[in-house]
C-alpha cells in the first residue's frame, strides 16, 4: 500500500458518506426547465390579470387586495391563476425529474433510494403545510399574499431539504425566503417577485449547477 | 511510531471500509439500501457484514414493515472508534510519506 492507494481510499470514503447522505443526482437542467415553466406561467398570470384589469374598472393597484369582493368573475380570475399555477407546478416537476432521471441514470445511480426519500420528506413538509396555509389565504381572499407566502414556504422547504442533497440548494432556499419576505413588504408586486423567484433564480442555479458539475462528463 | 500498526485489518477489504462508512453518517440503515449505495451482491454484502456484526463493530435490529422483514444495521460506539482511527492511521500516512 502506497501513497496513492491511501488517498485513493480516503477519497471513497468521503465519496460513499457524501452518496450515502445527500441525493447527488439533481439536475441543473432540470433547475432550468422548472425556472423557464415558471416564467411562462407568469407571462400568461401577467396576461390573464391584464386582461382582467382593462376589462373592469377597478384600478391598477387592488388586483390582489380584497377589493373585488363584490365583482362576480374575480372567482373566475382566481381559477384561471390556479389552474396555470397547477399547470407550471406540473411542467417544474415533470422537467426537474426528467432531467434529474438522465443525470442518475448517467452516473449509474438509483434514483429512487434512501437519499431521494430523505429530499422529497423534507420538500413535501413544508410545502403541504404552505399549500393548505395559501389554500386558507385564499379562501379568505387575501390574495395578494399568496406570492409571497408561496416563496416563503418554499424558500423554507429547499433549505430544509438542502442537508440532503446538493449544499447549494440551500442559498436558492435563502434567497427564495428573502424574496417573499420583501414581497410581503411590496404587495401589487406578487408575480413580478413570482416570476424573480420561481423564474430567474431557478434558471440561474440551473445554469450554474450545470457549468459546475455537469458541463464535460468527468471521469465517466 | 509506524501508523501502519494502526491500519485495521478489518477494513482492508472495500466493501466492509464502505459499510463503514456508510453507517458513520447514518443513523440506521437498511440490508437493501446499503446494497444500493455500495452495488454489491446479496451473499457478498451479508458476509461482510456479519464478520462487521462479530467483531462488535455494528449492531443488528431485525424489523417488520408489514409483513416483510425489514433489518437494518447501524453502528456501534466500538466500531466508530475503529473506524476513526483507521481514518486517522490512513491520513498519517499520507504525511508521514509526504
Amino acid at each position: 500500500m502506497n501513497e496513492q492507494q491511501h488517498l485513493d481510499t480516503l477519497k471513497d470514503i468521503k465519496r460513499i458518506m457524501e452518496r450515502s447522505t445527500r441525493f447527488m443526482s439533481l439536475s441543473g437542467l432540470g433547475g432550468v426547465g422548472a425556472g423557464l415553466s415558471g416564467l411562462i406561467g407568469a407571462w400568461f398570470a401577467w396576461r390573464i390579470l391584464d386582461d382582467y384589469r382593462n376589462g373592469s374598472p377597478v384600478s391598477y393597484e387592488s388586483y390582489d387586495g380584497a377589493a373585488y369582493d363584490g365583482s362576480g368573475n374575480v372567482n373566475v380570475l382566481i381559477l384561471k391563476l390556479l389552474l396555470i399555477a397547477a399547470a407550471v407546478l406540473l411542467c417544474a416537476l415533470t422537467t426537474g425529474s426528467y432531467f434529474t432521471w438522465r443525470k442518475a441514470r448517467q452516473q449509474g445511480l438509483p434514483i429512487w433510494d434512501a437519499t431521494a426519500r430523505k429530499v422529497v420528506f423534507n420538500l413535501a413538509v413544508p410545502l403541504f403545510a404552505g399549500g393548505l396555509f395559501i389554500l386558507g389565504m385564499i379562501y379568505n381572499g387575501f390574495y395578494g399574499f399568496v406570492s409571497p407566502a408561496c416563496l416563503v414556504f418554499y424558500g423554507l422547504a429547499l433549505i430544509n431539504a438542502s442537508k440532503f442533497t446538493m449544499p447549494e440548494l440551500r442559498y436558492v432556499g435563502f434567497i427564495e425566503t428573502g424574496l417573499g419576505i420583501l414581497a410581503t413588504f411590496w404587495l401589487g408586486n406578487g408575480l413580478f417577485f413570482w416570476a424573480l423567484g420561481f423564474g430567474v433564480v431557478h434558471i440561474l442555479y440551473g445554469i450554474i449547477m450545470w457549468w459546475k458539475y455537469e458541463r464535460a462528463p468527468q471521469g465517466a | 511510531m509506524n501508523p501502519i500498526e494502526h491500519l485495521n485489518k478489518l477494513f482492508e477489504s472495500r466493501i466492509r471500509l464502505g459499510v463503514m462508512s456508510v453507517l458513520i453518517v447514518n443513523e440506521e440503515v437498511s440490508f437493501n439500501d446499503l446494497k444500493a449505495m455500495l452495488d454489491v451482491t446479496d451473499g457478498n454484502l451479508a458476509s461482510h457484514l456479519s464478520t462487521l456484526e462479530e467483531n462488535a463493530y455494528i449492531k443488528v435490529h431485525k424489523g417488520f414493515v408489514g409483513r416483510k422483514t425489514n433489518t437494518t444495521y447501524s453502528i456501534t460506539k466500538a466500531g466508530e472508534k475503529a473506524f476513526k482511527g483507521h481514518l486517522a492511521a490512513l491520513e498519517a500516512m499520507i504525511k508521514f510519506t509526504q
